[in-house]
């Protein structure tokens, strides 16, 4: 390896990490802060700025409390960081860094915008462009649960244990339907490569916005496949959009760290930096699980086919910049995806453990199951003809309704004893 | 007491499947969040919102005008019509205050003064305002009418002296009150 490639390869991970993704968590916080209180008919945190009278001049410049994150990072920077006596050191100490290096490293597979052409030689926006991306992100965030299990088991408390617990079991349970909700995606790209199916998508129409390129059945001959695709990945979407919920402890599934029952659930004993870092790594999960669903549904930094060409030939001498726009744009679909994250905070009241559970082991298990049967009948439909495409509906439809009434009868509740 | 066995209610298919509500629940959230960008919020005229949602941003914009008649704010002395202070130095509002906020040395008229039988008058009135607690018992007890409870709230200082009101600044919060002063009727 030649020296240019490392130093590539260093830019790309001290730029993507600390330059674009850390910053978002930031933005997130201030922009939590700020949409919930519109939401919730308040004003937020709109006064913190650049103290322009103490250098003399009129006014404070506070352009819209954008500095809020910084005056909250600074806070807890010089909190005192308190290690109560009964906790178990070790563990106690390693557990806020195994929530943040998880959610960090899983960055490296995450297609940042089209290539950037130096000289004729395009640099992927990728750190690390993995032909199994998906498995390595959920290889890699799994992890993080041992951070959260760790904080609760480590803080030897009883409700940070509760917490820790209760993060284990969920983040466990989701991870299935997310593995799962995920294969018919691939199954349609035929594809494990992140960077590919952006590309895919660029050029083909985003999965869940099928209108040009081979997908439209104007572009492709009558081909209705990407169009009838859409059911699944819609499907698809849903339960993995919810898992992620689920997995990153964000509401409605926020089990781990509910205040009204667990006073902060895992993190009940830690302060200053330690617990800062608990939050950085859950907005950096929240991050690259908007960004992940971004990508592998909402055409990741695409943005129509016109956009992308166009992008793609700018250029300021003899580097291509197009890539920086196309990673622009898919920042802007983070954010506002991280906006909808903020949404469904305000909207979905919590679910009961039990409810959770279910949800994910009942709903969600057997949905991405019946989901992974129905994607492949519609990409195997063309190949199959028609008759053999109704056998497999007809026995898809005889399977969807067993399991449905499998469930019905199994969860008969006997009735409710009368007080 | 009779027993209310309540039942949940029965739900109907798209009741069950929850996406509906959920998306039922996105339109309220999000009809909020338009209302308060607009400055549209409900209540947002009444409680005089200068910005998102109906919060009135304070130190530029305040209540003052809203304030009742009965307000209790700091406690001041007063002046009558002709700027004489009112106070004789009785102590009784000393005695009475709860968290012994207020400290007065009283002070004697000279006999050669032409309002002599007076006999005090406060040399020195002295308010805490860090132990004030805005009761107004002060103003229920005075005899002579001479402190009353103003509409200034913001009482801010940046050492705890600072917060210590003496005579000179309680009588510029206080002001003037006309009307019947019995010290200063002659025939009595």
């Amino acid at each position: 390896m030649d020296l240019v490639t490392l130093l590539v390869i260093l830019a790309k991970v001290v730029g993507l990490t600390f330059v674009v993704v850390l910053p978002l968590v930031p933005i997130s916080v201030y922009f939590e802060r700020r949409f919930s209180a519109i939401i919730q008919d308040r004003v937020g945190p709109n006064r913190v700025g650049i103290p322009l009278t103490l250098l003399g001049a009129k006014k404070d410049f506070s352009f819209f409390g954008l500095v809020q994150p910084m005056a909250d990072g600074l806070k807890l920077f010089l909190k005192e960081d308190f290690t109560p006596s009964h906790v178990n050191k070790a563990f106690y100490w390693l557990a806020p860094a195994l929530t943040v290096v998880p959610a960090l490293v899983t960055v490296c597979v995450v297609p940042f915008g089209s290539d950037i052409i130096v000289n004729g030689i395009g640099y992927k926006l990728v750190i690390a462009d993995l032909d199994i991306g998906p498995l390595f992100v959920f290889a890699i965030s799994s992890l993080s649960v041992y951070g959260i299990t760790l904080a609760g088991w480590s803080s030897n408390s009883k409700f940070p244990f509760i917490g820790g617990v209760r993060s284990t079991a969920q983040m466990i349970s989701y991870e299935i339907a997310l593995g799962l909700s995920v294969v018919p995606v691939l199954l349609y790209y035929g594809d494990l490569n992140l960077s590919n199916i952006v590309e895919q998508q660029s050029v083909n129409g985003w999965l869940l916005l099928p209108l040009w390129g081979n997908s439209a059945p104007w572009n492709n001959g009558g081909d209705y496949t990407a169009w009838i695709f859409w059911i699944p990945a819609m499907i698809a979407f849903v339960i993995f959009t919810t898992s992620v919920f689920a997995e990153t402890n964000r509401m409605p599934f926020d089990l781990p760290e509910c205040e009204t029952e667990l006073v902060g659930g895992y993190h009940t004993e830690y302060s200053s930096m330690k617990f800062a870092m608990f939050f950085m790594g859950e907005y950096a999960a929240m991050v690259i699980g908007s960004s992940l669903v971004v990508t592998l549904f909402l055409g990741g930094w695409s943005l129509g086919p016109w956009f992308d060409t166009w992008a793609a030939g700018l250029k300021i001498g003899s580097v291509g910049i197009g890539g920086l726009l196309n990673m622009s744009v898919f920042m802007a679909k983070v954010v506002a995806f991280i906006l909808f994250f903020i949404l469904v905070r305000w909207t979905v009241p919590r679910f009961r453990y039990d409810q959770l559970m279910r949800l994910g082991w009942v709903i969600f298990f057997e949905a991405a199951l019946i989901n992974v049967f129905l994607a492949a009948l519609v990409i195997a439909a063309p190949q199959f003809g028609t008759l053999a495409t109704a056998a497999g509906l007809a026995l898809l439809a005889i399977v969807t309704g067993t399991l449905v009434w499998v469930l019905k009868v199994s969860e008969k509740k006997s009735a409710p004893i009368s007080i | 007491m009779a027993v209310v066995k309540v039942t949940r209610p029965k739900l109907n298919a798209g009741e069950k499947m929850y996406l509906g509500a959920i998306f039922k629940g996105f339109v309220i959230t999000m009809k909020h969040a338009i209302a308060s960008m607009r400055n549209k919020t409900r209540g947002a005229d009444a409680m005089e919102s200068t910005g998102l949602g109906i919060t009135m941003q304070y130190p530029e914009q305040k209540w003052d005008g809203h304030l009742p008649d009965y307000y209790r704010g700091a406690p001041a002395l007063v002046t009558d019509e002709q700027d004489r202070e009112r106070c004789v130095s009785c102590q009784l509002c000393e005695f009475i205050c709860p968290p012994k906020a207020i400290k007065i040395t009283p002070g004697e008229i000279p006999s050669d003064d032409p309002w002599a039988k007076v006999e005090k008058r406060p040399k020195e009135f002295e308010i805490d305002m860090t132990r004030c607690i805005y009761c107004g018992m002060c103003e229920e007890v005075c005899p002579e009418q001479a402190i009353y409870l103003r509409k200034d709230y913001a009482i801010t200082g940046l050492k705890r002296a600072d917060m210590v009101h003496n005579k000179k600044k309680l009588y510029e919060i206080g002001g003037k009150r006309v009307g019947l002063v019995n010290k200063w009727n002659e025939l009595k």
